[in-house]
């Protein structure tokens, strides 16, 4: 009963979001049904997201002054949301993100944020859990790169 | 022969009610033809062609429509508070309605008029007039905000304006009500009219990069009343017409009064030759009092800076700047074609159209051909000026507005029509009924270098049976016509705000392309933002308490504070940190008597409180944000002036209790 009511919350919450940000969602589809449409399409990489970042270079050591840079743009866009610790706030907190996802797929998702919520199944997971669509921040493909750095060094990278 | 006088106007007006009965159209329904809704038809989810600005009338502010839907997309505050948008309420919007009589909380706004350059529409500002306590205002159209007012000495009643030239180099303001100048005593018998009461024009000047105003000189003229203008254009840039009435000068029951001469007149003003004279320095320094109001974007403030200085022309002095061209009965619209050759005044209680020809106005000043002197301003001979009249068009001509392809249109009160007529042969082609009793109409560009006339809309003042009715008061009615064939076709009725006088559109494509989504947050300049919840915080000054408060989806950082005592002044700072579209949060503290806000993606506001009694105050978003708006709340705690409380601040911390909670009282 619970699970019932918490998929129709999911669903009207994005209907109504939807909308809002001028993307499409078909109103009759329900949130798994659409789920499984994505994630059986042959040409959506689940692993990258949807978005501009295809591949990333990312070193093996940290980049001490991007990771800082990323530090400053978190204080301003990300940490009303986001604790660097497990625990949830509004939203997930940060610490083993970079474990769990790869750095196109989060850079996809924090410059990306409306398509991913609407098209990728760990997006949606996530929604689901959060209930609070990620606001898009207008983050630069700059700051979005800053903030990987950032969450490489909470996740313990020298 | 006082008596015959008002014999005569007792039947001119019978004769003008019996017109206005027979002219009233009989079968509406009959009017509109069966496609009608197809052409002002906008599906949902598309854009409409055109924004329409349109002046909100004694609201004081000002409302876009998109055309043709007639659908109300916004309402732009400009001379009122307007609780809506925070305008006038917040302390950073505050000083924008500054004057210098203070601050002014309800204006009338009369007429937008949208930048040019090269005489066309560009999309950049759309200026409005102030019409009581004379201001001009120019809108931002990338926020669709009022950046700039300011405001106009000499002046009251600000009617003949905010029209431009056609680079907008300047915008023009010309006093409805002649006064006595602001240097001298006001404080005088009111039948010293003639003596010393004068009519002024300003020229405000314009910045080409950022739009700034400043009054770049003044013209004193004869004390009469300015109604409406417009700039010459093409041939006759460097000239500006205004329209003035009550030449009879009189000081009481205008009604009558002002409506003894024959004709009034246009006065043609040599603009680029006052110029001249003011470099040569011919003014003369006038101290005087007047606010200068801006926005600033960055700081998200408006300051408001006091001046004290005009430089005024006299145009009886310098000869060769204002000229008098009679026009009949009380001219109301003075309207310029867009080759700028022909000039349509408009005689409120005239049964005909007198057309003026530039070149010929030109030919007669150079031949000095004139009639003789108004409170020495030459008039040159009316038939020496005049192009042709338009005979019988209906009664009572207002407004002229022009397609571009040889024809004009013009707005009838008495007998509730537009008519249109071309302007070679002055014969007219086609009129239709309006519903009821039209004032300004427009088309988009109608009175550019270049109009758009696909569209003409009719803005009624007499609303009576067109909408179900909302008690003593109707909704204010506008009327939408497809002119793009020979006939005139009416398409649409919509209702309006406040009362809508005149009204300009643009294509739409000029201006959605540089509307802002949101202020970027790393440019904010304002001295008390919180970038970050990092940075939120409350800070106590003596008596003054600053909260630093930070709003995102959905929360207020902090939304726990005490140590608040009765007596405090508290100031709430509150910088939205969205970076996202159409995400505005809003805040409102429980019992502020004077306001809430509404922050807009990265700005930063400031409402100011000063709690009167102890309590428990309740905070919350007003602006749906999110679907834990519900959530987005807290509480201040206000404890009696002298109190020990401690001033603490949090956020997601429960505070574990530190005194006892008071029994409640038996």
């Amino acid at each position: 009963m619970k699970k019932t009511i918490t998929a129709i919350i999911v669903v009207a919450a994005m209907y109504a979001c939807g909308n809002q940000n001028g993307t499409t969602t078909t109103d009759n589809v329900a949130a798994g049904e659409e789920k499984k449409e994505a994630s059986t399409n042959p040409s959506y990489d689940p692993e990258r997201g949807e978005g501009k970042f295809k591949t990333v270079e990312i070193p093996a050591t940290l980049d001490a002054t991007l990771a800082e840079k990323g530090n400053k743009v978190y204080g301003v866009k990300c940490s009303s949301c986001h604790k660097l610790t497990e625990e949830k706030l509004v939203g997930p907190g940060w610490k083993g993100v970079t474990a769990r996802f790869t750095a196109p797929w989060i850079m996809n998702f924090i410059t990306n944020t409306d398509e991913m919520l609407t098209k990728d199944p760990k997006a949606q997971a996530q929604l689901e859990i959060c209930l609070v669509r990620m606001p898009n921040q207008n983050l630069s493909d700059d700051d979005a790169r800053s903030l990987y750095e950032f969450m490489r060094k909470n996740d313990g990278v020298k | 022969m006082k008596k015959t006088n008002y014999n005569a106007i007792a039947m001119a007006s019978f004769a003008l009610l019996l017109g206005m009965l027979s002219c009233k159209p009989k079968n509406a329904g009959n009017a509109v033809s069966a496609d009608a809704a197809a052409k002002a038809y906008v599906a949902p989810g598309k854009y409409d062609e055109y924004y329409n600005f349109v002046s909100g009338g004694f609201s004081g502010q000002m409302a876009v429509y998109g055309l043709p839907s007639g659908r109300l997309l916004r309402v732009i505050p400009a001379f009122s508070v307007d609780p809506e948008k925070g305008w006038g309420y917040s302390e950073e919007t505050k000083p924008m309605l500054n004057t210098s009589h203070g601050f002014v909380p309800w204006d009338d706004l009369h007429h937008p008029e949208l930048s040019q350059t090269n005489g066309e529409i560009d999309g950049r500002w759309v200026f409005g007039n102030a019409n009581n306590t004379p201001r001009v205002a120019r809108i931002d159209l990338t926020t669709f905000r009022t950046a700039e007012i300011i405001e106009l000495p000499n002046s009251a009643g600000n009617h003949s304006s905010p029209f431009i030239t056609e680079n907008t180099e300047y915008v023009v303001a010309g006093t409805r009500f002649s006064v006595p100048p602001d240097n001298v005593s006001g404080d005088i018998p009111i039948n010293t009219y003639k003596q010393n009461f004068k009519g002024t024009l300003s020229f405000i000047s314009v910045a080409k990069e950022d739009g700034k105003m400043d009054i770049a000189f003044q013209i004193q003229c004869p004390g009469v009343n300015f109604d409406l203008s417009h700039a010459g254009k093409g041939k006759s840039h460097g000239w500006f017409f205004f329209s003035c009435y009550n030449t009879e000068q009189a000081n009481t029951l205008l009604e009558v009064n002002a409506s003894q001469r024959d004709k009034d007149f246009i006065m043609a003003v040599n603009w680029k030759k006052a110029e001249e004279y003011l470099k040569a320095g011919k003014g003369r320094k006038q101290s005087v009092k007047y606010a200068s109001n801006r926005w600033d974007e960055k700081t998200h403030s408006a300051t408001s800076t006091i001046k004290t200085e005009v430089i005024v022309l006299d145009a009886k002095e310098l000869k060769d700047i204002c000229y008098m061209i009679p026009c009949p009965k009380s001219p109301h619209g003075c309207d310029v074609d867009p080759t700028g050759e022909y000039i349509v005044g408009s005689g409120k209680l005239a049964a005909l159209i007198p057309v003026f020809s530039f070149d010929k106005m030109i030919k007669a000043i150079a031949a000095k051909d004139y009639a003789g002197e108004y409170d020495g301003i030459p008039v040159i001979k009316y038939e020496s000026a005049l192009y042709g009249e338009v005979k019988k068009p209906g009664l009572g001509p207002l407004h002229t507005e022009f397609d571009g392809k040889g024809n004009a249109y013009t707005s009838f009160f008495v007998s509730s029509e537009v008519v249109k007529w071309n302007i070679k042969d002055l014969k007219v082609l086609d009129r239709v009924p309006t519903y009821y009793s039209v004032g300004h109409l427009s088309i988009p560009g109608g009175d550019t270098k270049k109009p758009s006339a696909k569209y003409l809309v009719a803005y009624n003042k007499i609303t009576k049976d067109r909408y179900l009715p909302t008690g003593p008061e109707l909704a204010q009615s506008a009327q939408l016509y497809d002119i793009s064939g020979d006939k005139m076709q009416l398409i649409l009725d919509f209702p309006t705000i406040g009362e809508p006088h005149y009204a300009q559109s643009a294509p739409a494509d000029l201006i959605r392309k540089n509307s802002v989504k949101f202020f970027k947050i790393d440019e904010n300049k304002h001295p008390y933002v919180s970038k970050g919840e990092g940075e939120s915080k409350v800070v106590r000054e003596g008596n003054k308490v600053h909260v630093y408060m930070t709003a995102i989806r959905s929360h207020f950082s902090p939304d726990n504070i005490e140590g608040i005592r009765v007596g405090d002044e508290v100031l709430f700072h509150v910088t939205n940190l969205e970076q996202d579209w159409d995400v505005p949060h809003g805040f409102a503290v429980k019992g502020a008597s004077n306001a809430e806000l509404l922050i807009m993606p990265g700005e930063t506001q400031t409402l100011r409180w000063t709690p009167e009694k102890p309590g428990m105050f309740p905070i919350y978003c007003t602006d749906f944000c999110s679907a834990l708006h519900q959530e987005m709340q807290g509480y201040v705690r206000v404890s009696p002036a002298g109190s020990n409380v401690p001033l603490t601040f949090s956020l997601g911390t429960n505070q574990p209790k530190a005194e006892p909670v008071p029994a409640p009282k038996k």
